[in-house]
C-alpha cells in the first residue's frame, strides 16, 4: 500500500467527487455505477474508469463490502508488552512469527509494542498471548475492546 | 448476526474488490453459480444485519495526505465513558474508537482514539479539541505515535471460523 502523499495535480475535482460520494456508501442495485455517477454528474463508463485508474495510483485501498470482522466469528485482541530497548528485536521476531499476530506497531511509550491478535475462537486469544508470554518471559497486557464506537471516518479528498 | 454458506462464499469473492464492470452483482454472481437477484438481496441483508458495515470506497488516506496519526488514550470517568466515547467516535478526524479495559497500576486508560491528520501538529491540535470534549470526565491522557509498523497482514476470512 502507497504510504506516501500523492502529487496535488494526480487527481482532479471529479475523482475528489467520487472519493468523497463512494465512502459512505455504493448502490446494491443492478447498474449500480449508473446510479452512482448519475448525481456525480457524469457517465457509468467514466466512473469505472476513474475507480480503475484511482486504484491504480494507489488512491484507493479498497472499494467493495467491507465486512464486521467479529460479526464473521473471528476473535480480535489488541496487546502490549512493554519490551526492553535491547532485546526489541529479538522480541518482535518471536511475536510476528505467531501466525496469530495480524498487526504489530512500535510505539514511543514504556508500552512500546502493540500488536492485533486474530483468532477464530474467543478462548484461543488467552491461550495464544499465554504462549507469547512463555516465549517471550514478558507480561502481555489484553485489552479486548469492550464497546466499539463505529461511526466511519471519513477523509476529505 | 448469522450467516450461511453462500452468504460466505459471496464474501470470500468479493474480499479482494468489487469488479469494475457495469453490472458488478452480476458478474460475482457468474462466479459462484448464483443468481443476480439472490446476491445483491444477501448482500442487501448482510448489510441491515451488520455482517456487512457498508459497501464503499476507501480510500487511501496517506496517499490522500493524511500521513500522521496518533493512538490517544484516556483515563474517562466510568460512569459517563460511553456516552462522551460515542462523541469522540462521531469526529471527523477519529477513524477508531473503542472502550477497552483498563490495565492498573500500568495503563490507567479506558477510551482509545486513533487521530489521523496531515501533520503531527495537527494530530495535536485534534488532541486538544477531544480534551476539551471529555472536560472534567477526564482524568489523565497520553497518545502514543507508531514509530515502525512491525508486522501488517490482512484481517482476511478465516476458513473454518463459522
Amino acid at each position: 500500500m502507497r504510504r506516501t502523499p500523492l502529487p496535488q495535480d494526480a487527481i482532479d475535482d471529479i475523482d475528489r467527487k467520487i472519493l468523497n460520494a463512494l465512502q459512505d456508501g455504493f448502490p446494491l442495485s443492478v447498474r449500480p455505477f449508473e446510479d452512482a455517477a448519475k448525481p456525480l454528474g457524469i457517465t457509468e463508463t467514466d466512473l469505472i474508469e476513474r475507480i480503475s485508474r484511482l486504484r491504480e495510483i494507489g488512491a484507493i485501498t479498497r472499494f467493495g463490502p467491507f465486512m464486521d470482522a467479529a460479526a464473521m466469528g473471528g476473535a480480535f485482541c489488541l496487546c502490549a508488552i512493554e519490551v526492553p530497548c535491547e532485546r526489541f528485536e529479538e522480541v518482535m521476531t518471536l511475536v510476528n512469527a505467531f501466525p496469530e499476530v495480524a498487526h504489530n506497531y512500535e510505539r514511543v511509550h514504556k508500552l512500546n509494542m502493540w500488536f492485533v491478535l486474530a483468532c477464530d475462537r474467543t478462548e484461543d486469544i488467552a491461550k495464544t498471548a499465554d504462549r507469547i508470554e512463555a516465549k517471550t518471559g514478558l507480561t502481555v497486557l489484553r485489552f479486548p475492546k469492550l464497546k466499539e464506537f463505529y461511526i466511519g471516518f471519513k477523509v476529505s479528498a | 448476526m448469522s450467516i450461511d454458506q453462500t452468504d460466505r462464499r459471496i464474501l470470500t469473492a468479493t474480499e479482494g474488490g468489487l469488479p469494475l464492470s457495469p453490472t458488478p452483482y452480476a458478474e460475482v454472481a457468474g462466479w459462484l453459480d448464483l443468481d443476480e437477484v439472490d446476491v445483491i438481496a444477501r448482500l442487501q441483508r448482510m448489510q441491515e444485519s451488520g455482517v456487512i458495515r457498508r459497501i464503499a470506497i476507501a480510500p487511501n488516506h496517506y496517499a490522500l495526505g493524511m500521513v500522521a496519526n496518533g493512538m490517544s488514550v484516556w483515563d474517562v470517568d466510568d460512569t459517563v465513558s460511553e456516552t462522551l466515547g460515542a462523541q469522540v467516535g462521531a469526529l471527523d478526524f477519529v477513524s477508531h474508537c473503542y472502550l477497552r479495559p483498563r490495565a492498573l497500576p500500568d495503563w490507567p486508560y479506558n477510551l482509545f482514539a486513533m487521530i489521523h491528520g496531515p501533520d503531527r501538529e495537527t494530530v495535536e491540535a485534534h488532541r486538544d479539541e477531544i480534551k476539551t470534549l471529555l472536560g472534567a470526565a477526564c482524568r489523565q491522557s497520553d497518545i502514543l505515535y507508531s514509530t515502525r509498523i512491525l508486522k501488517k497482514t490482512g484481517m482476511r476470512l478465516r476458513k473454518g471460523a463459522q
